[in-house]
C-alpha cells in the first residue's frame, strides 16, 4: 500500500513537472504574473511528492518489504539498519529517485528563496528545472520503476553487494548527486538567461552561490569516493582514472572553472557568454557522468545498470538537453558580448588562463575516458587508457594552473603588475626552492617529479598566505591596523585563501605518494615486521562474527622506539550470503603519515600475509579536499550573498585590496 | 618543513621494497624489481584500471606469475611484455601504444590546448584592442548615474 502511494506520488510529480516546464515559460513570454507564479507552487509541490515517494521506498527497505522487487534484489533482513537505509540509493532505481529528489529540493529552494529574482527570470529558471525533472521522472517511471511488486513474495532478499556496505561509500552518492544536480540550477539559470538574452552582474550574483554550493558538495563526494578506495582496496590506491571516477571529475574541473569565471562576470561584467557556456557544459558533463555510470556502457563495479533500453533513453535525454542548450547558446550568445575591457596581464587575464587550462584538462579527461569506447564502437583496436596517459597529459596541464594560483590573486583587475606580483611572491619561491633542494639532497634525483610537486605545493601554500598577508598589511602596518583589516576582510577572501591552501595541501599529499614504503610478508603469530620507524608485532588472528558476515580479525601491536603506538585490527570479512570476501584495513594516522595495514590471505601453515605500508602525507589528499570545500562554504557565507545585509552595513573602514 | 625533511631522511634509509604476494616473488632482487616495474604498467583485465601489481584478482595473480616466469627465463622487458600482449592484446597496456589509431588520443590534448590558448589570445587581444570604447548612449549614461548613486548609497 505504501509502495503504491510512493508510485502514485511519483506519477503526480511527473504530471506537475510537465506543468512546471510549460506554464511559467508561457507566463514569462506574455508577462502574465499568474502563469509565472505557477512555477513556484509546482516546484514546491513536486518536492513534497518526490519526498513522499522517497520515504515510501525507504519504508519498504526499513521494514524489509520483499514484495517490492527493488528491495528483494538489493536488501536482506539480516543487513544492518544503516545499510538498509543507504541501500535505498545504492541501486539503480533508488539512486535515480535520489537524483530527482535532490533536483526537486533545489527547484523548491529556487521557488522559496528566489524572492529577489525578477519574476520572469525565476519563472524561466523553474521551467527549465521542470523540463529536467520531467525527463528524469519519465526515465524512472518508464524504465526504472523502484516500486514494482513481486508475486509470490520471496522469503528473504538477495542482499546488497558487500563492497557497498561501508559508511564511506554509503554517503558518497548523496554528496556526488548534490554536486551533479546542484549544477542543474546554474544550467537552468544559463538557459533562462539565453532565453532572455541578458546576462549581467546581478545574474552572476545569483548563479555563483549555487555553483559554489554544488562545487563544494561535488568536492566532498569525490574525496569520499577516493578515500573509500584508499582504505578498501588493501594497498592504498586512491585514484585510478577509472571512467566512473572521471565521470565525476570532469564536471568538477569545469565547475571549478565556472566558479572562477562567474567572479569575472560579477565584478567586471565581461566573459559573460563564456560563463554561460561553462554553466551548460558543467551540467552536461554531470549528465554524461550519469549516463556513463547508469547506462552500463562501462563494465565496472560501479555501473550496476545493464539495460540497453535505459541506455537509449538516457542517450536521448542527453542529446536533447545538451543539443538543445548548445543550439540555444549558438543563437543567443552573440547578443551577450561586451563588458569591461582589460589587459592580458590582469586578474581577468589570470582567470582566463585558469579557464583555458581547466577546460583543456577536462577535455583531456573526456578524451581519455571516451576514446576507448569510441575506438571500440568504430571497430578499432581495444586499448586501455590508464594512469600513464593521464600522467603525461593531465599533470603537465595542472602545473601551470598551480603556478598561476599563487600569482593570479595578486594581480589587480583590468591591468595588473606581473613583475610586482612575482616580487611579492619571493618568499613562496624561496620556500619552494628550499623544499626542492632538501628533497634532492635527502632522496636523490630519482623521485624528481614528486619533489617538484612538493615544491609547487609549497609555492601555492606560501603564495596564498602571502596574498592574505598583503591584504591585511601584515608587518607593514601597526598590528592593530592589521587586526582590523583581518577582521573586516570579506569571508569570500578567506574562503579563497582556505581553498587555495587546501589545493596546496592536496597536491603535497599526492606528490608524496611516491615516497610510500611497502612491506608484504607472510607472518606467523608472534612474528615481527619493521616498516619505516614502526615495529609491528603480529599477535594472531581470531574469528569474529558480524551481523551478516564472519570476520577473521588480526591483532597487530605497533610500537615506535619501544613505545606503544597503537593496536591495529585489520579484518577479512566473509559475507555468507554473497559468498564474497572483503577486506577491512586498519590505519593508524598522525595526520602527517598513515601506517596502513591490510590482512591478506591466510596460509595453510597457520600464518597470514600482512601487507603493511607507510604513506607519508597521504592523509593530506583528503584534508586538502575538505579545506577546499570549507573554503567554498566560507565564501558562501559572505555577507554580499545575503540580500539587504550588505546595503545595511557600512563598508569596512579598511578598504579591501583591489578586486574585493 | 621539518617533518618533510624528516620523512625524506627516512626514505633514504628505508630498504627498497619488493613484493606482491610473498609466494610470487623471484629470488633475485634485480629480476623481481624489473618484474615489479613491468607489472605496474600492465592492466588487470578484469579490474577498473588497476594494474596487475595492485589487483587482488586471481587473473592478476596468474599474469604476475606468468610475467615472472618469462623474466626468470631470461626475457628482456620488451620480450616479456610482448609475450603477454601477444596473448591478451594491447588492452593489457595501461599506457596505450602510440599508433595511428591513438594519434587523436595522444595528440588531442595538445591540439585542444593550442586551440583553447589561441582562442583566448584572440579574445584577449580584442579586449585590449578597443581602447576607445564607443561613447555612452543617453540611456547608458542614465543607467551609469543610477548605478553610481547606488554604489554611493552602500
Amino acid at each position: 500500500m505504501i509502495a503504491e502511494l510512493g508510485l502514485y506520488a511519483l506519477i503526480l510529480a511527473f504530471g506537475l513537472s510537465l506543468v512546471q516546464a510549460t506554464l511559467p515559460l508561457k507566463g514569462a513570454a506574455s508577462n502574465h504574473a499568474g502563469l509565472m507564479a505557477t512555477g513556484q507552487g509546482a516546484a514546491a509541490a513536486q518536492f513534497v511528492l518526490i519526498a513522499t515517494a522517497f520515504i515510501a521506498l525507504m519504508h519498504a527497505y526499513i521494514t524489509s518489504d520483499f514484495s517490492v522487487a527493488n528491495v528483494y534484489e538489493n536488501s536482506h533482513s539480516a543487513k544492518p539498519m544503516l545499510y538498509k537505509i543507504t541501500g535505498v540509493w545504492s541501486n539503480h532505481e533508488g539512486s535515480m529517485l535520489l537524483w530527482v529528489l535532490i533536483l526537486s529540493l533545489f527547484g523548491a529552494a529556487v521557488a522559496l528563496f528566489g524572492d529577489n529574482l525578477p519574476p520572469p527570470l525565476r519563472a524561466r529558471v523553474l521551467a527549465v528545472q521542470g523540463m529536467i525533472g520531467a525527463a528524469f521522472l519519465a526515465f524512472i517511471l518508464f524504465t526504472s520503476n523502484p516500486f514494482l511488486r513481486m508475486n509470490p513474495v520471496p522469503l528473504d532478499g538477495q542482499g546488497m553487494n558487500p563492497v557497498l556496505q561501508d559508511p564511506g561509500l554509503a554517503f558518497h552518492p548523496p554528496f556526488l548527486y548534490l554536486g551533479y544536480v546542484g549544477f542543474s540550477v546554474t544550467f537552468s539559470f544559463a538557459v533562462a538567461a539565453l532565453i532572455e538574452g541578458r546576462v549581467d552582474a546581478a545574474w552572476a550574483r545569483w548563479v555563483r552561490p549555487w555553483a559554489l554550493a554544488a562545487w563544494c558538495a561535488l568536492t566532498i563526494g569525490i574525496a569520499m569516493g577516493s578515500w573509500w578506495a584508499y582504505y578498501t582496496l588493501g594497498w592504498g590506491g586512491w585514484w585510478f582514472w577509472d571512467p566512473v571516477e572521471n565521470a565525476s571529475f570532469m564536471p568538477w574541473l569545469v565547475g571549478t572553472a565556472l566558479i572562477h569565471c562567474a567572479i569575472v562576470v560579477e565584478k567586471r561584467d565581461t566573459l559573460k557568454s563564456w560563463t554561460v557556456l561553462l554553466a551548460i557544459v558543467t551540467f552536461s558533463l554531470s549528465l554524461v557522468g550519469t549516463f556513463l555510470v547508469r547506462s552500463g556502457v562501462l563494465t565496472s563495479v560501479h555501473a550496476f545498470a545493464v539495460d540497453p533500453m535505459r541506455g537509449t533513453f538516457i542517450l536521448m535525454l542527453l542529446v536533447a538537453a545538451i543539443g538543445g542548450s548548445l543550439t540555444l547558446y549558438a543563437i543567443r550568445a552573440p547578443k551577450l558580448a561586451g563588458g569591461g575591457l582589460f589587459a592580458p596581464i590582469s586578474r581577468e587575464g589570470a582567470l582566463v588562463l585558469n579557464n583555458v587550462l581547466l577546460t583543456t584538462a577536462a577535455a583531456t579527461v573526456f578524451l581519455g575516458t571516451l576514446y576507448p569506447l569510441f575506438l571500440d564502437a568504430v571497430g578499432g583496436p581495444k586499448v586501455s587508457v590508464g594512469y600513464p596517459f593521464f600522467n603525461r597529459t593531465f599533470v603537465p596541464l595542472m602545473v601551470p594552473v598551480l603556478i598561476a594560483v599563487a600569482a593570479g590573486p595578486m594581480l589587480a583587475w583590468k591591468r595588473g603588475d606581473l613583475l610586482g606580483a612575482l616580487q611579492r611572491l619571493w618568499i613562496a619561491f624561496a620556500a619552494a626552492l628550499v623544499i626542492v633542494m632538501a628533497g634532492l639532497y635527502l632522496a636523490g634525483f630519482a623521485p624528481i617529479l614528486s619533489i617538484l610537486g612538493l615544491g609547487i605545493a609549497a609555492w601555492v601554500a606560501v603564495g596564498s598566505l602571502t596574498e592574505w598577508a598583503d591584504r591585511v598589511k601584515l608587518f607593514r602596518a601597526p598590528l592593530g591596523d592589521t587586526w582590523r583589516r583581518a577582521i573586516h576582510l570579506p569571508r569570500s577572501a578567506y574562503g579563497m585563501t582556505l581553498a587555495h591552501l587546501g589545493l596546496a595541501v592536496s597536491v603535497a599529499g599526492i606528490a608524496a605518494s611516491a615516497f610510500s614504503v611497502e612491506r608484504i610478508e607472510l607472518l606467523h603469530p608472534g612474528d615481527d615486521l619493521d616498516i619505516a620507524a614502526y615495529h609491528l608485532h603480529f599477535v594472531g588472528t581470531e574469528p569474529v562474527p558480524g551481523p551478516n558476515f564472519n570476520a577473521d580479525r588480526a591483532t597487530i601491536e605497533v610500537t615506535r622506539n619501544g613505545a606503544p603506538v597503537a593496536v591495529l585490527h585489520p579484518e577479512r570479512r566473509f559475507f555468507t550470503l554473497q559468498q564474497m570476501t572483503t577486506g577491512l584495513t586498519a590505519i593508524h594516522t598522525n595526520f602527517f603519515s598513515d601506517l596502513y595495514v591490510a590482512l591478506g590471505d591466510p596460509d595453510p601453515s597457520g600464518g597470514a600475509t600482512i601487507r603493511a605500508y607507510w604513506k607519508p602525507l597521504v592523509p593530506w589528499i583528503w584534508i586538502g579536499a575538505v579545506m577546499m570545500a570549507l573554503g567554498g562554504m566560507l565564501s558562501l557565507l559572505d555577507r554580499r550573498w545575503r540580500v539587504g545585509a550588505a546595503a545595511g552595513k557600512r563598508l569596512p573602514a579598511a578598504h579591501p585590496a583591489p578586486g574585493e | 618543513m621539518k617533518f618533510i625533511a624528516a620523512f625524506l631522511l627516512l626514505l633514504s634509509v628505508a630498504a627498497p621494497a619488493f613484493a606482491v604476494e610473498p609466494g610470487e616473488r623471484l629470488a633475485d632482487p634485480a629480476l623481481e624489481s624489473r618484474a615489479r616495474t613491468l607489472s605496474e604498467q600492465l592492466r588487470c583485465l578484469v579490474c577498473q584500471n588497476e594494474s596487475i601489481d595492485e589487483s587482488g584478482a586471481p587473473l592478476a595473480h596468474d599474469l604476475r606469475v606468468l610475467l615472472r616466469e618469462r623474466i626468470a627465463a631470461g626475457d628482456s622487458d620488451a620480450q616479456a611484455v610482448k609475450f603477454l600482449t601477444d596473448r591478451y592484446g594491447n588492452f593489457l597496456l595501461l599506457k596505450p601504444p602510440v599508433e595511428p589509431a591513438t594519434y587523436v588520443l595522444w595528440f588531442g590534448p595538445l591540439g585542444l590546448l593550442v586551440v583553447a590558448a589561441g582562442g583566448a589570445l584572440i579574445f584577449l587581444r580584442r579586449r585590449q584592442a578597443m581602447p576607445d570604447a564607443p561613447p555612452l548612449t543617453a540611456s547608458e549614461r542614465t543607467q551609469l548615474d543610477r548605478l553610481m548613486k547606488e554604489g554611493e548609497g552602500r
